[in-house]
């Protein structure tokens, strides 16, 4: 994997420790790994050129603070530039006083136009919408029947007649005044920017439906090519907004910040999972950290909400840094963990978590394997996991269907692990509410303070975990 | 000092913490156990279709040099325009160096690779080994080549293996493994080679009907499983019916999936285990990848490489004005070579990759 921007500029910083203001040639070398970070994501070479220059302008004479260090503060500025650059005007819904609402949909081929339709519909159902999906992709076999599947799956009904796919578009349009639906979604065959033939024939469809609003559908794995792409798709059919789509893979989806830039048009929505309801509206401010490589703490902390019980979670807070915190309470963490969704993902969210972690691959298997172990120990080896002996180790191996070395391993985590929150807790207050702050401050790099919106993100994504 | 969002935080430390402790175990239960069985295994109800011989099939392993040519050149390649520019100057000189790391990627071989083609070459006007821009750009080319040519691109197929030999189709959703597959079978039929489909796409809706009509269109016989059915299993079935009709080659789709997805990964991993568990051999595990993709590209060949072992990348969507430059990453930083390329939406248009022809389309 590429580093994430805080350690590339880690390595670089190291060196300008104790100088009050950053050179000129200081700066460059910044720029060159901003530069490096933001081609890795994916970021088009003329965009990334823009960018830099702006951030340089904003990082020459910056006063390097007692406070916060010049990292961090580079940091900042690169984080707020980039949800600058990929926010600004989001797009907002409004409905056709005399519906259907339309809706267009375009782009490539398999960029994930038929699975966005369908989780369009879903969301315009959320909103209390009946909408009509229309299969115009008479291309591809087979495309209408998937998407009369993904339509079944949702209860919006699909409408495709076999031939011309203008003809299918305008039909389809008359289909929903008929039915009275309100928001009608048409699905049209994926194309090459640069096949005329087919850029007519979506440009047609367009034409007979006049569509409300026209989505382009970008792959997040798109590279150097997506602005190409949107450009000449704008330009054919005056894109309203783009749909990322295959957001939850690990690609850094510079794309995103390209083609806003380039067709100035709003990211309006992301796809973030095969299922269909894993559709949402675009944050820019998530989308910043992750093109840095800098994990996405808010949707984490958002997810952690929904999840944990507030006096709970203070009260295993206060037995962490008490060093109370027994297998027990870890088997229970285990468990909210899981409602947080896959562990993958909720580690892929985590910044500054220690490469060997990050790198090991982990399944939600593994949890129950972990989750066997600790239910074959009996209550006092729980909370005591230092008595565990050597037969007591082969019962709870053969017990969980495991090895002793397996058994071994996790002990030996717990027990450093326990060392840790003990010396953070130490180094704050005791356990009280608040009190362990300074050590966990610190661990955050800064002060996280205000309600978990207002994190100070780029100073939380500054500094990583100390090494277990 | 807001009291919700500290326990927050606190739990975003343990969770931390957790996790880590969690991966260490599981690295060494990876590699001790079996993987876990996937989900709910629907019962397979295989259904065998006849081969329908589809007249509009007419179509030889066609590697159309000239034609290709043309096709890549339709999309302007960015770097002609930069080397127009480098050779319109005199001298070598930043400027020089600039154009053509930029050229170098937006064509997406990424940072890396651009930087050590370049840097190589610095070295050398250094030596004034070269001396002028026709000399650089030269230089530029032969290297890539030189770092392409020497690898077998050849589809393996092994006449004797016990059973069929078994190609497996794997890649990110969108890649156009569906696709990819019917245009192979084509081809391998007019080499006069029996061909079986296993539709082991069971995921996405409707994946096995894209499938039985490009079976209809070449004339191969297909098996197919239950929607939602454990791939698996649809594709053992597949082999196990091409063994006892002496069929020479099945290949097999699989789901989209992204790299990232561990599970995901798992449930491949079990594919290519279980498809060899019969009669039959898998001979060739082939990545689709999408021209269009950026340095993601990498990350998708290092990981369905380590669960499948891929033999080959199927580089698609290269009439499209994307380069496909992340290819070049993949094959010279994995050692993995691109063996076909897609160039259109007909059978004709999946040919085999010709690397002088792909680096003289960046540089033309």
């Amino acid at each position: 994997m590429f580093d994430n921007l805080s350690d590339r500029l880690g390595g670089v910083f190291k060196r300008l420790r104790g100088k009050g203001r950053l050179t000129q040639a200081d700066v460059d070398e910044v720029m060159g790994e901003i530069r490096t970070a933001l081609l890795e994501a994916d970021v088009n070479v003329g965009v990334v050129r823009n960018v830099v220059e702006r951030i340089r302008v904003q990082a020459v004479g910056t006063q390097v603070s007692e406070a916060l260090d010049p990292g961090q503060q580079i940091i900042k500025i690169v984080n707020a530039e980039l949800i600058a650059m990929l926010g600004g005007e989001t797009l907002k819904i409004t409905y056709a006083s005399h519906p259907p609402t339309v809706v267009l949909m375009a782009g490539l081929q398999g960029s994930g136009k038929t699975t966005s339709a369908a989780k369009l519909a879903a969301w315009f159902r959320s909103q209390g919408r009946n909408p009509l999906l229309v299969g115009a992709d008479l291309q591809r076999p087979a495309a209408v029947e998937q998407l009369r599947v993904l339509g079944a799956q949702i209860g919006v009904p699909v409408f495709s007649i076999a031939g011309d796919p203008v003809a299918t578009a305008a039909a389809g349009l008359a289909e929903a005044q008929r039915l009275g639906r309100d928001v009608l979604i048409v699905d049209t065959a994926g194309r090459l920017a640069i096949d005329t033939e087919m850029m007519q024939q979506v440009a047609d469809i367009s034409k007979v439906v006049s569509p409300h609003y026209t989505f382009l559908v970008v792959d997040a794995m798109t590279g150097q090519d997506a602005v190409t792409v949107a450009k000449a798709f704008d330009e054919t059919l005056a894109i309203s907004g783009v749909i990322l789509s295959k957001l939850d893979g690990d690609a850094r989806g510079g794309a995103a910040l390209s083609v806003k830039e380039v067709i100035g048009k709003p990211i309006a929505f992301a796809a973030t999972g095969e299922k269909i309801d894993a559709f949402e509206q675009f944050h820019p401010d998530r989308m910043a950290s992750r093109i840095l490589g800098m994990g996405d703490v808010l949707t984490l902390i958002e997810q952690a909400e929904k999840v944990f019980e507030k006096d709970q979670a203070e009260a295993t807070a206060a037995k962490l840094m008490d060093g109370e915190f027994t297998l027990d309470d870890f088997l229970d963490q285990l468990q909210q963990l899981k409602k947080m969704g896959s562990l993958s993902s909720v580690m892929g969210m985590l910044p500054g978590l220690p490469k060997e972690a990050k790198d090991a691959q982990i399944s939600d298997d593994m949890v129950k394997v972990t989750e066997a172990i600790i239910r074959s120990m009996t209550p006092e080896e729980r909370r005591k996991p230092e008595i565990i002996n050597g037969s007591r180790r082969t019962r709870i191996a053969k017990g969980s269907g495991t090895q002793v070395s397996d058994v071994n391993k996790l002990v030996k985590q717990f027990s450093e692990m326990q060392k840790m929150m003990k010396r953070m807790g130490g180094a704050g207050g005791k356990g009280k509410k608040g009190g362990g702050r300074g050590g966990l401050g610190a661990m955050f790099g800064g002060a996280p303070g205000g309600a978990p919106g207002d994190i100070d993100l780029a100073a939380a994504l500054g500094s990583r975990l100390p090494p277990r | 000092m807001n009291n919700s969002s500290l326990p927050m935080i606190f739990l975003l430390l343990a969770v931390a913490g957790l996790v880590f402790g969690i991966g260490v175990v599981a690295i060494s239960r990876r590699k001790a156990r079996a993987v876990p069985q996937i989900q709910r295994v629907t019962p397979v109800a295989p259904v065998v279709t006849a081969a329908t011989a589809a007249a509009e099939v007419a179509t030889a392993v066609a590697v159309a040099p000239l034609s290709v040519r043309d096709r890549l050149a339709k999309a302007r390649s960015s770097l002609s325009g930069a080397v127009g520019s480098v050779l319109g100057r005199s001298d070598i000189n930043d400027a020089t160096w600039l154009e053509l790391e930029e050229a170098l990627l937006r064509a997406d071989v990424g940072v890396r690779v651009a930087q050590s083609l370049l840097g190589a070459l610095q070295t050398r006007v250094k030596a004034k080994e070269i001396t002028t821009p026709a000399q650089l750009i030269d230089a530029l080319r032969s290297n890539m080549s030189s770092q392409l040519v020497g690898t077998s691109r050849d589809l393996n197929f092994d006449a004797n293996v016990d059973g069929p030999n078994i190609w497996l189709m794997v890649g990110v959703n969108g890649a156009g493994k569906t696709t990819s597959l019917g245009k192979i079978a084509a081809q391998q039929i007019a080499l006069g080679r029996t061909v079986l489909m296993a539709a082991g796409d069971t995921f996405r809706a409707a994946a096995g009907e894209q499938l039985s009509t490009w079976a209809e269109r070449s004339g191969a016989q297909i098996v197919r499983g239950a929607e939602g059915g454990d791939p698996s299993s649809v594709i053992f079935d597949g082999v196990q019916s091409a063994h006892s009709r002496n069929i020479d080659l099945v290949l097999a789709d699989t789901a989209g999936r992204l790299q990232s997805n561990t599970n995901l990964m798992e449930e491949l991993r079990k594919v290519r285990r279980v498809a060899e568990k019969g009669a039959g051999k898998v001979t060739e595990v082939l990545l689709v990848i999408d021209a269009t993709t950026g340095q993601n590209g990498l990350q998708q060949a290092r990981q369905f490489t380590e669960a499948t072992q891929v033999t080959g990348v199927v580089l698609t969507k290269l009439d499209g004005s994307a380069k496909g430059g992340i290819v070049f990453a993949i094959e010279t930083e994995l050692g993995i070579p691109v063996k076909l390329v897609g160039l259109g939406e007909t059978i004709d248009d999946l040919v085999l990759f010709n690397p002088t022809e792909f680096i003289d389309a960046l540089f033309e």
